[in-house]
C-alpha cells in the first residue's frame, strides 16, 4: 500500500468500481477497493459507490460486517463520499422493490421517480445541480462542490431518489419531469450525490480534486 | 409533486422551469476493427480512419455526452485489441463509455466492464437467447445493459431485426423485439437503421418513434445523421432520448486535421474523405455546433462551460 492517505472504495460486488478508482488516480489520489470492514475502520476517507439494487447491496453489506463499520466511520468526522446507490444506502429506508432498511446514517427514505406519460424512468443522462433558493441555501464553499457553478451538468442514472427528513442537509436539487429531488446531501463530512462525478467530465472530476485537496491539507 | 421547499425567485431562471425534459444526449459512435477506428462508407465497404482513443479524447473535449465503441468484427475474429483500447480510453475520458460487438457471455461483459466500460451493448447473443438480457441485467444492473437492434425496413413497411452488421436476417419483428428486450431488463435500446447508416440522409424516424413510444426506457437512434437538423428531427419526430453520431462528426474532425497529424495511423489515405461525392452528404459541423442548433430549437442538452454563454 502507498504511504500517505488511505482512501478506500467499498466493494459490495455489484457495480463497476474501476472508474471510481481511475477518477481518483486522475487527481493523484491512490485508493484501494475493499470489502473488509477493518479497512473502513482505519481509513482516512471512504467512497461508497454504487450501481444495482438497494436490497442486494444492503444484504452484502450486512453479510460482510460492513454496516457497523460504515456507521462508525460516518460519525468519525472523516470524509465519506457516497455516490448514486451509495447515497441512497445512507438513508433510513428504501422502497425499491418492497421496503428495505438502509444504513440509517441520514434520516429519510428513498422513493421512486414519478413517470408521467412520455417521461423515461430511469433518468439516464445529464442534468443540472441547482443551489436552493436563498432562504434555505447551504453554501457550497467548504464542501466537495466548492468551485462548481450553480446549474452545473452532472451525469445521472437512477430510478429512485432520496428524501431526507431534515431539509437542512440538502445541498443541491435537480428537476426531472415534474419532480424536484435532492441530488446532493451534506451533513458534517458526509457528502452524498445521486449523480456519478466520475462520469461527469471535468466538472465531476473537480469533486475528486476537492477530496484530494482536503486530504492533502488534513494530512494522514 | 415537489418534496422540497423551493421558493421561487425572479433572479433564478432555472427554478422557473416547471417541467424539465430529459436532456438529449449526443453519443459519438466509434466502430473499431483491430486497433483502428473504421467507418463504413455507404456501399463502399470499410475505411480505416485513425486511432479510436485519439478521436475519443477529441470528442470528450468537445463536450460529447457519452461514447459508444463497437467492435465490428469481434464475432468473426479475436478481440485482442479491444480491451487495451478501452483501458487507454478510460484513463483519459470521464464520461460514460458503452462497448458492443461480439459480447456473448457474462464473462465477456465482465471483461469489458473491468477494462473501463460503463455499459455494454448486446445484439446477436440476446436474439439467440433472450434470457441472456435478464441474466446480464440481474448480474450487472439494468442500467449497464443496452440492447442493440439493427433494423431494416421491409417493403411492406415493417421492420426486421438483423445481426452481424446487417449481414444476417433473423425474421424477428424489430418493434416487438424492442418491447420484449425492455421487459427482460434492458436499460436502454439502441436502434441502428441499416438502410440509413453511413448515408447522411437522416435517421429512420418512424422506427425510432414507434419503439420510443412503446418502451418505458431510453431509446438511442443510430444511423443516418448528415446534418444538425437531422438530430433535431430525431428528438422531435423520432422521440428519442439520445442520438449516436459517426460519419458526420468523423468527417468534420478529419477534414480539419492534416494528414500527418498523429490522429491518423500510418497506412491511411485520407484523400477519399475530401472526395466531394462522399462529403456532399454531410454537413461540416462539430458537436458544439450541433448542440448550438439544438439549443436554438429549444431542445435541452448539456452545454459545457467553454461553449455556453447564456
Amino acid at each position: 500500500m502507498t504511504k500517505g492517505t488511505d482512501l478506500v472504495v467499498v466493494d459490495y460486488r455489484l457495480g463497476n468500481l474501476f472508474n471510481v478508482v481511475r477518477a481518483c488516480e486522475s487527481v493523484g489520489l491512490p485508493s484501494r477497493i475493499t470489502s473488509n470492514p477493518t479497512d473502513v475502520a482505519g481509513a482516512d476517507a471512504v467512497i461508497l459507490p454504487g450501481v444495482g439494487a438497494f436490497g442486494d447491496a444492503m444484504e452484502f453489506l450486512r453479510d460482510s460486517g460492513m454496516v457497523d463499520a460504515l456507521r462508525s466511520f460516518a460519525v468519525s468526522g472523516r470524509p465519506l463520499l457516497a455516490i448514486c446507490l451509495g447515497m441512497q444506502l445512507l438513508m433510513t429506508e428504501s422502497w425499491e422493490f418492497g421496503r428495505h432498511q438502509g444504513l440509517g446514517i441520514v434520516g429519510g427514505s428513498v422513493i421512486r421517480l414519478n413517470s408521467p406519460a412520455g417521461l423515461k424512468v430511469p433518468q439516464v443522462g445529464w442534468n443540472r445541480i441547482d443551489k436552493l433558493a436563498a432562504a434555505n441555501r447551504q453554501s457550497w464553499d467548504g464542501t466537495l462542490l466548492q468551485g462548481l457553478q450553480d446549474g452545473e451538468y452532472m451525469y445521472f442514472v437512477h430510478s429512485y431518489y432520496v428524501v431526507p427528513d431534515d431539509s437542512g442537509v440538502v445541498l443541491t436539487t435537480t428537476r426531472y419531469g415534474e419532480t424536484e429531488f435532492c441530488s446532493t446531501l451534506r451533513t458534517g463530512n458526509i457528502l452524498g450525490c445521486q449523480f456519478h462525478p466520475e462520469r461527469s467530465g471535468p466538472q465531476g472530476l473537480r469533486i475528486y480534486q476537492q477530496l484530494a485537496e482536503y486530504l492533502k491539507t488534513t494530512g494522514p | 409533486m415537489s418534496l422540497l421547499v423551493h421558493t421561487e425567485t425572479a433572479t433564478d431562471p432555472v427554478s422557473t422551469v416547471r417541467f424539465r425534459k430529459p436532456n438529449l444526449r449526443l453519443i459519438p459512435r466509434l466502430d473499431i476493427k483491430g486497433p483502428n477506428l473504421v467507418k463504413g462508407i455507404h456501399l463502399e465497404g470499410l475505411r480505416v480512419i485513425g486511432k479510436p482513443e485519439r478521436f475519443a479524447r477529441e470528442y470528450y473535449e468537445q463536450g460529447a455526452d457519452e461514447l459508444l465503441y463497437v467492435d465490428i468484427v469481434a464475432s468473426l475474429y479475436g478481440r485482442n485489441n479491444l480491451l487495451p483500447i478501452i483501458e487507454r480510453t478510460a484513463r483519459e475520458v470521464f464520461i460514460p463509455l458503452t462497448v458492443g460487438g461480439g459480447l456473448r457471455t457474462i464473462e465477456d461483459i465482465r471483461l469489458v466492464l473491468r477494462a473501463g466500460a460503463d455499459k455494454v451493448a448486446i445484439n446477436t447473443a440476446a436474439l439467440r437467447r433472450p434470457e441472456f438480457i435478464r441474466e446480464a441485467s440481474r448480474k450487472f444492473g439494468s442500467s449497464t445493459i443496452v440492447v442493440s437492434i439493427e433494423v431494416m425496413r421491409q417493403a411492406e413497411g415493417t421492420y426486421e431485426a438483423y445481426t452481424d452488421n446487417g449481414r444476417e436476417k433473423t425474421g424477428v419483428n424489430a418493434i416487438q423485439w424492442a418491447q420484449r428486450a425492455a421487459e427482460l431488463g434492458a436499460g436502454e435500446i439502441l436502434i441502428t437503421s441499416i438502410d440509413r447508416e453511413g448515408t447522411g440522409q437522416g435517421f429512420d424516424l418512424e422506427v425510432t418513434r414507434r419503439i420510443a413510444e412503446l418502451v418505458p426506457i431510453p431509446v438511442i437512434a443510430c444511423g443516418g445523421a448528415g446534418t444538425a437538423e437531422h438530430v433535431v428531427e430525431a428528438a422531435v419526430l423520432g422521440k428519442v432520448q439520445a442520438v449516436a453520431l459517426a460519419s458526420i462528426i468523423h468527417y468534420n474532425f478529419m477534414c480539419h486535421h492534416s494528414d500527418n497529424d498523429d490522429v491518423f495511423a500510418g497506412e491511411i489515405n485520407t484523400a477519399f474523405l475530401r472526395n466531394r461525392k462522399v462529403a456532399a452528404h454531410f454537413q461540416d459541423v462539430t458537436l458544439p455546433e450541433i448542440k448550438a442548433t439544438l439549443a436554438g430549437r429549444e431542445i435541452e442538452c448539456r452545454h459545457t462551460a467553454t461553449e455556453c454563454h447564456d
